[in-house]
């Protein structure tokens, strides 16, 4: 059974999340700070800009770049160094990163970054789907989704502790639906700077450049010696698993909040439906459910705070039960009609004993509303579902066919 | 060559990446020929080419992969490239 979560209303401020996450990065202590501004990260940055320039964050460096291709570049060498990174960017930039992703992932760096999700182009859009991380997923990055402000705040300093355990050294996103979370003002407790020390030691790397005690960092290496690096990546994302879960509840000792580990559960214990998904959305589906259930209908919401490593044996226990499984994707992977959650979902279940039907939905791309009345339709379709099978496997939702 | 824990290497990673078996062409040198003027060792772009108390040279056939630039660049054609017999 999940930990109670503990919040002290005495101690809430409202705040912009964009304030929440910056403030979160500042009691982290970070060393190295380099991020390019894009919307709607920009407050972030703005944020921590400030902070810097009033002098509250000891022992840092804020490197003004000309791209989010070479903040990220910066942080490679910092982070080698071993300095406590810090970035945060959003759609366009993520993706001009991508290939600094892979370098980061694959010298093991521990660098923290923030993305406020958004969508991609063409056609331009400022607004929030999961398009971006989703398609980094294969970058070697940590990935995590917050459902509302506090979670990302908190999460922040999660991540912090995950990516530098010297089992996994991997980097971490921690992914905020952009606009919905990060321009949003909400009661807040923001990280506090003593139990954040408390929690989040100084990062002390075993390997850093050193020109005493030489070392490589990203060698190149030919085919004898290729795999082995891959190997030991993934062996990292594995074991990342346990590292998450354990986090989550060392958080909790120290700071009374929980979120749920790799995953969270909500009214799942005797649900027919459940309905899966990551990010904002997760708080409105609970209160869909909360409205479905004073009228009787079996139907839990299974949020998922970690897409990689993907928590397969979670999900396959936490489903087990269920008679239907609904995916809501804020994402596509073009060419084979589904969003990402959904395929990874399927193929968890695929060769076990779990045999429930699965469906998917992609929903509110290009920050399109996902409004109540919708979720009750996919709900209802479900039950349809259960009934007398599956009819369509995965399909958009709200699709103005007058556009057309 | 050894990973270490977080997927670093220990330095010096060059001396294990032998290129000599991709070679096609093998440079062959002509000490007659040559002037000493050391371009070749300048240019080699995998060090192959070393030194010699005497002022000559001697390649290094583990890491020489055979581009030819030492043969293209020498001014006296000292080094002529011909085919590796395998």
């Amino acid at each position: 059974m999940a930990p109670e979560n503990k919040l002290d209303k005495s101690k809430m401020v409202v705040v912009e999340g964009s304030y929440a996450v910056a403030h979160a990065v500042k009691v982290c202590r970070p060393n190295v700070i380099s991020a390019y501004p894009i919307t709607p990260q920009t407050h972030i940055v703005e944020d921590l800009s400030q902070f810097m320039a009033d002098g509250e964050i000891p022992n840092c460096e804020y490197i003004n770049v000309e791209s989010e291709f070479s903040a990220l570049s910066a942080l490679v060498g910092s982070s080698a160094a071993g300095a406590r990174c810090y970035s945060a960017t959003t759609s366009q930039g993520l993706e001009l990163m991508h290939e600094v992703l892979f370098n980061v992932a694959g010298m093991r760096l521990p660098v923290m970054m923030t993305i406020a999700n958004r969508a991609v182009s063409a056609p331009i859009s400022i607004w929030n789907d999961h398009q971006d991380a989703i398609s980094q997923r294969d970058t070697g990055w940590i990935q995590l989704y917050a459902e509302n402000t506090q979670e990302i705040s908190d999460m922040t300093a999660q991540a912090y502790k995950i990516s530098e355990d010297k089992d996994i050294l991997l980097p971490s996103m921690t992914c905020m639906d952009g606009f919905i979370l990060s321009h949003v003002y909400e009661p807040v407790v923001l990280l506090e700077q003593d139990l954040t020390d408390e929690f989040l030691p100084t990062y002390e790397p075993d390997h850093v450049l050193d020109p005493k005690n030489p070392v490589s960092f990203g060698a190149f290496a030919d085919p004898n010696y290729y795999t082995e690096f891959r190997y030991l990546q993934e062996q990292a994302m594995q074991k990342a698993l346990k590292k998450i879960e354990d986090v989550a509840n060392e958080f909790y000792d120290v700071y009374g909040r929980y979120y749920g580990g790799l995953i969270d559960e909500y009214r799942t214990d005797d649900a027919d439906i459940i309905i899966m998904a990551m990010g904002s959305i997760v708080g409105t589906i609970k209160d869909v459910i909360d409205k479905l259930r004073d009228r009787n209908v079996k139907v839990g919401v299974l949020k998922v705070r970690s897409f990689r490593p993907f928590p397969v044996e979670a999900i396959k226990n936490a489903v087990k039960d269920a008679k239907v499984v609904v995916v809501l994707d804020k994402n596509i992977s073009l060419g084979l009609n589904e969003g990402a959650l959904f395929t990874e979902t399927k193929s968890s279940l695929y060769n076990t004993d779990v045999r429930i039907p699965v469906v998917g939905y992609m929903i509110g791309h290009g920050g399109r509303d996902i409004k109540v009345d919708t979720i009750e339709k996919i709900i209802d379709e479900a039950t349809e579902v259960m009934k007398t099978g599956i009819k369509i496997e995965s399909q958009f939702t709200d699709v103005k066919e007058e556009l057309l | 060559m050894k990973i270490l824990p977080g997927g670093v290497c220990e330095a010096g990673t060059t001396r294990v990446n032998k290129t000599g078996g991709w070679r096609t062409f093998k440079p062959v040198y002509d000490y007659d020929k040559c002037i000493k003027c050391k371009l070749c060792e300048l240019l080699c772009p995998d060090s192959s080419i070393n030194p010699r108390d005497d002022g000559f040279f001697e390649f290094d056939y583990e890491f020489c992969k055979g581009c030819g630039i030492c043969a293209n660049e020498c001014p006296k054609d000292a080094i002529t490239m011909v085919l590796e017999e395998k």
